[in-house]
């Protein structure tokens, strides 16, 4: 028993040491990078496709070669898994920066981005959001905040007014998931929808883990609505709309980004027939390098769910900002990315003094024959 | 009032979802004193094994009704169920029945976090469509809409749960089964065997949690490796709720929550004028849960433990 301890004891010692005298190669400075996402969870499968698209720009940028102030820079990944929870997102924020990363691309969610940043802003760390699009994370007026997907103001808008004006609502029903993405998508839908004129019959919630939707709806159903907004994600959008259809209720369904993918169809089957979504930017189609993208993402990580390309183009916003400073130290490259100004796989991508992106698009998408087709891109 | 009948409708058919479930939980209580919480994975695992033998079933021989094709993915469901439950006992509780109370419960959280992660490597962490295999005829009660799926759930589970009760009060097995849950020591002494009796209750409670796994994902045509843990919790609730260790109780106290929980979230915004949503719809089962246990702390059929000689 003793001798056994002493022995695990020794090798862990002398797995530590070997550990501290580690050198990748002679004279590459290896630079670590933080990826957060939900990795586990209801969300997982969105986490997973975020950090494959910063791996696959990672991946690429070293192909390349990356060389700062002089010497040969490897940049490595390291992906973490925050849950989609806010009070793991600190922890694994706090993680990340006791460990020392220059740069985070994350997290995917506004619940997790916004807890999160603070971190990051105390350990002066850029951070930048692939995915999260709640007004609040960029407000704080964080210097290391940044985003490079439209913001929930923007969407919210744009779908109030198509709900209102193309698609004739004048009842509408909003639920929300009470996530600070869903709940802040809702609100801003709710004021632009109200605005042009459409009354509000019913405001319910759920939350990004619930699967029975039957009572809200059921009590959405008595005030007879002729649409129902869902600011939240697929994993609750899908069964949603399913579960209309089983209570006899006819309104049509819109919702945001987080509804607008792949696995939403499989979950909604033959019901997501109809149903109307949008999402920041421009369909992978029409991105400047959308279709190359698809084909060297989808080669080694299967299909694209949705983030991803914005996530590989968080990381080539960051690495350009390192050119730049021409250096990794997270000071320099703050001071560089402001002048961003980057040709990305999803447009071009500038930011405004808040860490916004400028001129972000809006599309929206309808289901037809069970697939996604756009409908409208809004400027 | 058609609202109010929609509403019952729905309660009904969560709960005896949730009634399934917390008669696993109230059995295993009842004999072993061990809150099983690997029980809600247990059920997660049956959905995800039928949905894979449907899957397979569907490949091999699609022109077969779909009924047959959901019967045999619950066919395949029950036994692997039935193993993993047998082989939880075995090697996780068996081995610490004379240890403190707590040791048990933690294994259980244990092995409950390992079933977990377990399926999300067998089938990734992606929510899995059911397919659209069950009737989906629509009736018209009272101006509220019931489906074919929910009137068989209901009446399903209502035949499986009286069928446990004749069981336990019944037959040789259930006599058994109640000897053991009064007094392992005794019950030993008088030739009954324990390990054996222990066995078959995991054994049942494992095949019923594989149905009402199956009726979960087929119901809101989802599976996922992590929906065991909330279903698991409710189910809990309802077996405290009726009283755990008795079984005519783990069915109250089932479809109670079922229909606490669905009039809560249906009315709560409406009668206190929006001050509370419906995001307070698990505040409000869970407080009638308090109140309940407040008043009644064995639950609403529970009987008041003595303390044991």
């Amino acid at each position: 028993m003793n001798i056994g301890k002493i022995s695990l004891s020794a090798s862990i010692l002398a797995l530590a040491l070997a550990g501290c005298g580690e050198k990748p190669e002679t004279g590459t400075e290896v630079v670590r990078i933080g990826s957060v996402a939900p990795l586990t969870g209801p969300q997982a499968h969105l986490g997973k496709d975020n950090e494959n698209g910063a791996r696959l720009a990672i991946d690429e940028i070293n192909a390349k070669g990356l060389v700062l102030g002089g010497r040969p820079v490897k940049l490595e990944l390291i992906g973490e898994d925050d849950q989609a929870d806010p009070k793991t997102a600190t922890i694994v924020a706090q993680k990340l920066s006791d460990q020392g990363v220059k740069a985070v691309i994350g997290h995917l969610n506004s619940g997790t981005t916004i807890p999160a940043s603070k971190y990051y802003r105390d350990a002066d760390i850029p951070q930048i959001s692939p995915s999260a699009t709640a007004i609040a994370y960029t407000a704080q007026g964080y210097r290391t905040a940044y985003r490079v997907m439209a913001n929930d103001e923007q969407q919210g808008r744009v779908l109030g007014q198509f709900a209102t004006g193309l698609m004739g609502a004048k009842r509408i029903a909003v639920i929300d998931d009470r996530t600070a993405y869903g709940q802040g998508l809702a609100d801003e839908f709710e004021k632009a929808a109200r605005a042009a004129g459409a009354q509000i019959v019913a405001r319910e919630y759920t939350n990004d883990r619930a699967t029975d939707f039957t009572p809200i709806l059921t009590s959405i159903k008595g005030k007879a609505p002729d649409l129902v907004f869902f600011g939240g994600m697929d994993p609750q959008g899908g069964p949603m709309v399913q579960q209309m259809k089983r209570l006899g209720l006819n309104a049509r369904y819109l919702g945001g980004d987080g509804i607008q993918n792949a696995n939403f169809l499989k979950l909604a089957g033959a019901d997501a027939e109809g149903v109307t979504a949008s999402s920041p930017g421009l369909p992978l189609e029409a991105m400047p390098g959308g279709p190359d993208f698809r084909q060297r993402f989808e080669s080694r990580y299967g299909q694209i769910q949705v983030y991803a390309p914005y996530a590989y183009d968080a990381v080539q916003v960051l690495a350009a900002a390192m050119r730049r400073a021409d250096s990794a130290d997270p000071a320099k490259v703050l001071a560089a990315l402001p002048q961003t100004d980057h040709q990305g796989v999803t447009g071009q991508i500038r930011f405004d003094a808040k860490g916004d992106t400028t001129g972000g698009a809006v599309t929206l998408y309808q289901v037809k024959n069970g697939a996604w087709v756009v409908l409208e891109t809004v400027k | 009032m058609d609202i109010f009948v929609q509403q019952l409708i729905n309660g009904l058919v969560l709960g005896s979802i949730y009634a399934l479930v917390a008669l696993g939980y109230t059995m295993v209580y009842g004999i072993l004193e061990l809150i099983n919480f690997a029980h809600g994975e247990v059920t997660m695992i049956g959905a995800m094994v039928a949905l894979a033998a449907i899957g397979l079933i569907m490949g091999a021989a699609p022109e077969l009704p779909g009924l047959v094709i959901v019967l045999g993915g619950v066919l395949v469901a029950i036994p692997a169920c039935m193993l993993l439950g047998f082989s939880i006992e075995r090697l996780a509780y068996r081995p610490l029945r004379r240890a403190p109370r707590l040791a048990p419960l933690i294994t259980a959280i244990g092995i409950s976090i390992v079933l977990q992660n377990v399926a999300m490597l067998v089938w990734g962490r992606q929510y899995i469509a059911f397919p659209p295999l069950l009737p989906q005829g629509r009736h018209e009660i009272l101006g509220a809409h019931i489906t074919d799926l929910q009137i068989f759930i209901v009446l399903l589970s209502v035949a499986i749960m009286l069928g446990l009760w004749f069981t336990v009060r019944k037959t040789r097995l259930g006599r058994a089964m109640r000897a053991t849950a009064q007094s392992r020591e005794v019950a030993e002494l008088m030739g009954v065997n324990v390990n054996t009796v222990i066995s078959a209750t995991f054994l049942i409670g494992s095949a019923l949690a594989a149905i009402a796994g199956v009726m979960v994902s087929a119901y809101y045509g989802l599976a996922h490796y992590y929906m065991g843990f909330m279903l698991g919790l409710k189910a809990f609730s309802a077996a405290v709720l009726g009283g755990i260790g008795n079984i005519a109780g783990a069915m109250l106290g089932g479809f109670l929550l079922g229909v606490v929980e669905a009039l809560g979230a249906g009315y709560i915004g409406d009668l206190t004028g929006g001050f509370l949503g419906s995001h307070y719809q698990d505040v409000f089962a869970f407080f009638v849960l308090i109140l309940v246990l407040v008043f009644r702390p064995s639950g609403l059929l529970g009987e008041r433990v003595a303390a044991r000689a």
